[in-house]
């Protein structure tokens, strides 16, 4: 099986077409208009910072690319942390609702708008440990 | 790593509610409703404050499952009173009033859909809570969670802040005592839901899983005879701490699918919270036990269940839960809320949607998907035994 490697275009690319083929996700986020920017700050061996775009609509995943920087494009939604904690969530070993209350993670945004969709939430980061993962 | 978040202090037993004449500060903002003060007991918190110093004012208009006009109405209030201490008295709908509007007093700047768990809101500046309980079921006074109702959208808002747990919870056997029975039975199965939902969600941890299990256990044993006896102030008293127990336990746990299921039903057919998760509660069991099996184990064991395998011991708990519903009376299916199916069909779409978003939902062991939803409903309305 081809493996991506995290952080990259590749991984990000893969990254948006399994989330298109959630429907679990596609259910939850039907009515979900928003964009999203995950962001990887560097540690155990990542050096630079990794930017992710992702926009989402209507249950589905329009466009996922990586960003020379966090200032290259603003979204609705900033989800972050260490390379460390991307590492462990993508392979299931973190919750990621119970990661954010514990500041594993941070998430910035309409709170309001989120709450609501708690379960697109939760899909929209456990597709990401469905991505088969290299990492460096 | 996981957090375990408590009041600072729950002061329990005879006589607990005397502590409040130690309290130092200057104002008191009781917020309440008024039954409450009807049936003298803002009269008794409001002494034993002026005995220890404090004026006091009071907001007497909390509805049942209160909306966010009258948090805002409330936080109106304490803004002009400008009270050191904020005290909910009564039951889950009061103290949860209570946190909210405490929280708008703080910050005046935000609005009430924006506490979440993710949100500094920096309380304590102006104000510290008081909780006391009068009734034995939500575990408000000892959870950082609100439920707020939002009357225009028909949907309940559930709020969180590990900032809104109460500084001082005052347990005092007295209040429960007057509970009419209808809201023994209500309150008391919103506890056991509570508490059994705290010990099989995914986020359970060591701490949570010792209280809920206790309070299931202690809920199965005496909320029988607080209902049936008026005059069984050992009941009474065991369901007032059992109750705060699983409120500690679901607090730091979560809640799941017969939560995410009541909190639709009760928002869209203005039903009581007790009442909505008793209406769903054995077939949201039936449908986790799938990837739950153990932990349901583990309940029956609790209650007194002999069971060979786990296929058994999971039948027995959800008869023994009807049978405490039945004892109680209080709803084994929708059907049995009155409801009737035309109503029930029109809303379901609803129904899913709002179970589908809430937080009850993610922490589930097993996640229903929105046509999942669909068919609970629909079987927790006709009272048939979940086979999916």
């Amino acid at each position: 099986m081809e493996r991506f490697k995290f952080p990259s275009e590749e991984w990000i690319k893969a990254y948006k077409e399994e989330l298109n083929k959630n429907e679990a996700y596609a259910e939850a986020a039907k009515d979900w208009e928003g964009d999203f920017l995950f962001i990887v700050t560097p540690d155990e061996g990542l050096e630079k910072e990794m930017v992710f775009y992702v926009d989402l609509w209507h249950g589905k995943c329009r466009e996922a690319y990586m960003l020379p920087s966090r200032e290259a494009k603003t979204a609705e939604f900033v989800y972050e942390g260490p390379y460390s904690n991307w590492k462990k969530l993508i392979m299931g070993q973190l919750d990621p609702i119970q990661s954010l209350l514990m500041r594993k993670f941070k998430l910035k945004g309409n709170m309001a708008k989120i709450m609501r969709y708690t379960k697109a939430a939760s899909e929209l980061v456990k597709t990401a440990s469905k991505v088969p993962t290299e990492f460096i | 790593m996981w957090e375990f978040t408590s009041p600072k202090s729950i002061v329990f037993g005879e006589g607990a509610l005397e502590y409040l004449r130690e309290i130092e500060g200057r104002k008191a903002l009781i917020v309440t409703d008024k039954v409450i003060r009807d049936l003298g007991f803002v009269e008794k918190v409001a002494n034993h404050l002026i005995d220890a110093g404090l004026s006091i004012e009071i907001f007497d208009e909390v509805e049942p499952e209160p909306s966010k006009e009258t948090i805002t109405k409330c936080a109106k209030h304490a803004e002009l009173f400008e009270p050191d201490w904020i005290v909910g008295l009564g039951g889950g709908s009061c103290i949860d009033a209570a946190k909210a509007s405490w929280a708008l007093y703080e910050r005046s700047d935000i609005q009430i859909d924006e506490i979440s768990p993710l949100q500094k809101l920096g309380l304590r500046k102006k104000a510290k809570l008081i909780a006391i309980p009068t009734t034995s079921g939500t575990g408000s006074e000892a959870t950082w969670a609100i439920v707020i109702t939002d009357t225009k959208e028909r949907r309940k808002m559930e709020l969180a802040s590990k900032e809104l747990v109460a500084d001082i919870v005052i347990l005092d056997p007295q209040f429960p005592l007057t509970m009419p029975k209808r809201l023994v039975a209500d309150t008391g199965v919103d506890a056991l839901v509570n508490a059994l939902e705290a010990y099989i969600s995914q986020w359970r941890n060591y701490f949570s899983d010792f209280l809920a299990i206790n309070a299931v256990r202690a809920i199965f044993k005496h909320l029988p005879r607080s209902y049936s006896n008026s005059q069984d102030k050992e009941a009474k008293e065991n369901m007032h701490y059992a109750a705060t127990i699983a409120g500690l336990a679901f607090s730091n746990s979560q809640i799941c699918v017969a939560h995410a299921m009541g909190h639709a039903l009760g928002a869209l057919f203005k039903i009581s919270h007790g009442r909505s998760v008793a209406a769903v509660l054995t077939f949201a069991v039936e449908y986790m036990a799938k990837e739950a099996m153990e932990r349901f184990g583990a309940l029956a064991d609790a209650v007194g269940i002999k069971a060979e395998t786990g296929k058994e011991a999971l039948e027995k708990f959800v008869q023994a839960l009807k049978r405490l519903l039945k004892d109680v009376d209080e709803p084994t299916s929708i059907r049995e809320l009155g409801i009737n199916w035309s109503d029930f069909q029109s809303e379901l779409d609803n129904l899913v949607e709002r179970a589908l978003g809430s937080t009850g939902t993610i922490a589930s062991p097993r996640v229903p998907t929105a046509e999942d939803y669909r068919r609970l409903f629909v079987y927790a309305y006709e009272g048939k035994t979940v086979d999916f």
